[in-house]
C-alpha cells in the first residue's frame, strides 16, 4: 500500500480572536503577554486532513514544521498528542522580523532538507495576520503546484489527488498531481482531540534548548530517551543566503504603526425606554432613514 | 513601464466588482503618479470585455485569451502575469483580496520577489525617509490595513521591490466609470509565448458558482449583530427587523465565529464592506476590523449593554440596553408611526 510523506505547516498565534481588554496597556499599546498562543485555528483543520490520509495509508507519516520563538514547541507537541510522527521546530534569531515572503523563503529551504515530500497541508490563513499567502509562497518557492481553499480530500491514488474546493462563490472539485501545497479552510472538519495515549507518551517531549534549561539528573533521563527529543533547527541546520531572511529579506516593511485612537462622534444616549425607542424611531421616519 | 496594473477577474464574461473598483482606485493613483493605468484580463471568449475595463479609466488592456484559461487555474495564470510584469515592469499592482486573488497574488510576489500586503482598506501615495540607509524613497504606494487584532493600524510599504503589490476586498474602494469614451489601446497576448503547456496540469472536474443570496453590499439598511446578541435564537429578532425596515442582516466576525451567522454576511475587513444609509449595531463592540466595513455608513445605530464599547464612539445614536428588549420595541414604534 502506498505511503505519502505529509508535512503539515502550522504556526502558533496570539488569540486574536479573543481580545479583551487587558489587552492593551495603558499607553497604548498591546499587552502580548495577556493575549493566550494558541495553535492557529486552520492549521488544525490543516492537521486533521493530514491525519485522515495517514488513517486510510497507515504507512504514510505526518510532521509538522513550524517556525517560531522557542515556546513554539508547544505546536510539535500538540500534533504528537494528537497523532502526528514528529516535527521539527524552526527557531533562531536570524528569523525575526520576516514578511511573509521571507518566511516561505525559510520555510521552503527547510523543506528542501527535508526531501522527498509528497503533500504538504497548511491552513488557508492564520489569525494574527490573515494574509493567506505563506501557502502558496512556499509552494512557489518549491516549485510545487498549490491548491488553496481546500475543504476536503476526496481522493488519493498513487500519482494524483482530488479535493473539494470552499471559494466565496461556490465550491469546485479539481484533481491534481502530486507532489502538492493544500491550503485548507476552517469550513473543514475540526481536528480530532487529543488521545489520552499519546498525551501520556508525549507530554515530555522536550526540544534540545527545552532539555537544556533542565537540571542534570533530568538531562540524562533524555539521553535515554531519544524518542523525546524534538528536533530543532536554526539557520545553520538549513542551507540559505542570509541576505534572504529576516527583515533583510522582507520586502514589505512596516513603515508605521497606529493605535488605534477613536475620535468621538457626538452621538445622542437614548435609553431603553418605550417612549425614548418611539421616539428615535419617529425621528428616523421623519428623516426619511427608514420607511 | 513603471505604471499601475489591475489584474481583472471575469466570471460568465463580467469583470468582478472588485476589479472595476481597483480599477477606479488605480486611475486615481496613476493620476497622482502621471503614468498609466493598465489592466491584465486572462480567460476565454473575451471579446466585448474592453467595454468594462477601459471606462474606468485603462490606457493599455492586455488580453490572454484561450479556452484553457477559463476556469481560473494557477500555473497559467500566474505564468502569464508574472512574464507580463518581467516585460512591463509595473511599480504598482493591484489585485480583489477574492479567491482568486489570494491564490494568485503570493504566488506572483514570490516569483517576483516583490512583497504583497493581503486586505489594505486604504492605498495611498506618500514617502519616505530611510534613516539607516540615509536615503529617501519618494511616491512609495502606502498599504495600509489593521492588524493584529485590529488593535493597530500599519502602513506597509515596499521600499526596494516592484511591483508594490496589494489586495483589497470586494466592496473597499468605490467604483466609479471615469468616461465612457475613454481611449485605452487592447493588446492581444500570444498565449503560447506565455504559458507551458505544462501547466495545465490540475484538471477542474467539477464546478458550482452562485451569486450569494445575501446581498448586503446592496441594502440601504443593515441590522448586524455580534457575539452580544448571545444566541442564534436572538439572531431571529435581527431578521424581524431587517425585514420590517427593508434591510438586509449582517454580522461581526465574532458573531460568524460562534455560528450565529453564515459567513457571507461577515461585515469588516475579512467580510464584506458595507455603506448603507442606516446600520443598526446589535451587541457588537466595534474592533477596527469590523469598523473598517461599515464606519462610512451615514448613520449608525449602536445597541449594546457596554456604554464603553468602541462602536460607541462613532454611533450617531446609542441604545444603552439588552438587544432582545430593545428590537422588539422598535419593530412594534415602526410599525405604529409608519404608513
Amino acid at each position: 500500500m502506498k505511503a505519502y510523506k505529509i508535512i503539515v505547516l502550522a504556526k502558533q498565534v496570539p488569540d486574536t480572536r479573543n481580545v479583551g481588554k487587558d489587552a492593551m496597556k495603558a499607553d497604548g499599546t498591546i499587552n502580548r503577554a495577556a493575549l493566550p498562543a494558541i495553535f492557529n485555528p486552520e492549521d488544525l483543520n490543516a492537521l486533521e486532513q493530514a491525519l485522515r490520509i495517514k488513517d486510510k495509508f497507515p504507512q504514510s507519516t505526518v510532521e509538522i514544521v513550524t517556525m517560531g520563538p522557542g515556546r513554539a514547541a508547544d505546536i510539535i507537541r500538540e500534533g504528537l498528542f494528537r497523532g502526528t510522527d514528529g516535527g521539527i521546530l524552526l527557531t533562531d534569531r536570524a528569523f525575526a522580523g520576516s514578511d511573509t515572503l521571507a518566511t516561505s523563503y525559510a520555510i521552503g529551504q527547510a523543506l528542501k532538507k527535508v526531501g522527498n515530500i509528497d503533500i504538504i497541508v497548511a491552513g488557508r490563513q492564520a489569525i494574527d495576520g490573515d494574509t493567506a499567502q505563506v501557502g502558496p509562497q512556499v509552494a512557489e518557492k518549491l516549485g510545487m503546484l498549490q491548491i488553496t481553499y481546500v475543504e476536503e480530500v476526496t481522493a488519493l491514488d498513487d500519482n494524483s489527488i482530488t479535493v473539494k474546493r470552499r471559494l466565496e462563490s461556490g465550491v469546485e472539485t479539481v484533481k491534481s498531481p502530486l507532489p502538492l501545497v493544500i491550503t485548507v479552510n476552517g469550513s473543514a472538519p475540526d481536528c480530532r482531540a487529543r488521545n489520552a495515549k499519546l498525551l501520556m507518551k508525549y507530554k515530555h517531549a522536550k526540544t534540545a534548548t527545552e532539555i537544556d534549561a533542565l537540571d542534570e539528573k533530568s538531562k540524562q533521563l533524555y539521553s535515554k530517551r531519544e524518542g523525546l527529543i524534538l528536533k530543532e533547527w536554526t539557520v545553520a541546520d538549513i542551507d540559505t543566503e542570509p541576505d534572504q531572511l529576516g527583515l533583510k529579506g522582507s520586502p514589505t516593511k512596516v513603515k508605521s504603526i497606529e493605535n488605534v485612537v477613536l475620535q468621538a462622534k457626538d452621538s445622542k444616549a437614548i435609553s431603553s425606554s418605550d417612549e425614548d425607542i418611539e421616539g428615535l424611531v419617529v425621528e428616523l421616519l421623519e428623516s426619511h432613514t427608514i420607511g | 513601464m513603471n505604471n499601475i496594473f489591475v489584474y481583472c477577474e471575469i466570471e460568465d464574461g463580467q469583470v468582478a466588482d472588485v476589479s472595476q473598483e481597483l480599477l477606479t482606485k488605480g486611475r486615481g493613483l496613476a493620476n497622482e503618479l502621471n503614468c498609466k493605468l493598465e489592466a491584465i484580463a486572462i480567460g476565454h471568449k473575451l471579446n466585448g470585455v474592453e467595454k468594462q475595463i477601459i471606462p474606468y479609466g485603462v490606457d493599455t488592456l492586455y488580453l490572454a485569451d484561450d479556452e484553457r484559461l477559463f476556469p481560473y487555474q494557477t500555473l497559467p495564470h500566474t505564468s502569464i502575469v508574472v512574464k507580463l510584469f518581467d516585460e512591463e515592469k509595473p511599480q504598482i499592482a493591484l489585485m480583489g483580496a477574492s479567491s482568486i486573488g489570494r491564490d494568485l497574488g503570493p504566488r506572483v510576489s514570490s516569483a517576483l520577489h516583490s512583497g504583497l500586503t493581503a486586505d489594505c482598506t486604504s492605498l495611498i501615495i506618500g514617502d519616505h525617509f530611510d534613516k539607516k540607509q540615509d536615503k529617501k524613497y519618494e511616491n512609495l504606494l502606502y498599504q495600509i490595513r489593521p492588524a493584529f487584532g485590529g488593535n493597530i493600524i500599519a502602513t506597509i510599504i515596499n521600499p526596494d521591490c516592484r511591483p508594490q503589490m496589494a489586495t483589497v476586498r470586494e466592496g473597499v474602494m468605490k467604483k466609479e466609470i471615469l468616461d465612457e469614451n475613454y481611449k485605452g489601446e487592447v493588446v492581444t497576448l500570444d498565449v503560447a509565448k506565455y504559458v507551458d503547456d505544462t501547466d495545465f496540469v490540475v484538471e477542474i472536474i467539477e464546478r458550482h458558482m452562485e451569486k450569494s443570496k445575501v446581498n448586503i453590499k446592496g441594502a440601504s439598511i443593515v441590522v448586524s449583530g455580534g457575539y452580544g446578541v448571545g444566541s442564534k435564537e436572538n439572531f431571529k429578532l435581527l431578521y424581524d427587523l431587517a425585514e420590517v425596515l427593508g434591510g438586509e442582516v449582517g454580522a461581526s466576525r465574532a458573531a460568524v465565529d460562534a455560528g450565529f451567522a453564515e459567513h457571507e454576511r461577515q461585515i469588516g475587513q475579512t467580510g464584506v464592506t458595507v455603506r448603507p444609509k442606516l446600520y443598526i449595531a446589535c451587541g457588537i463592540s466595534g474592533q477596527i476590523q469590523h469598523r473598517a466595513g461599515m464606519e462610512e455608513s451615514a448613520q449608525i445605530i449602536a445597541i449594546n449593554t457596554d456604554s464603553e464599547a468602541p462602536i460607541n464612539s462613532i454611533a450617531d445614536y446609542v441604545i444603552n440596553g439588552d438587544v432582545a428588549e430593545i428590537i422588539p420595541k422598535m419593530i412594534k414604534s415602526y410599525k405604529k408611526n409608519s404608513k
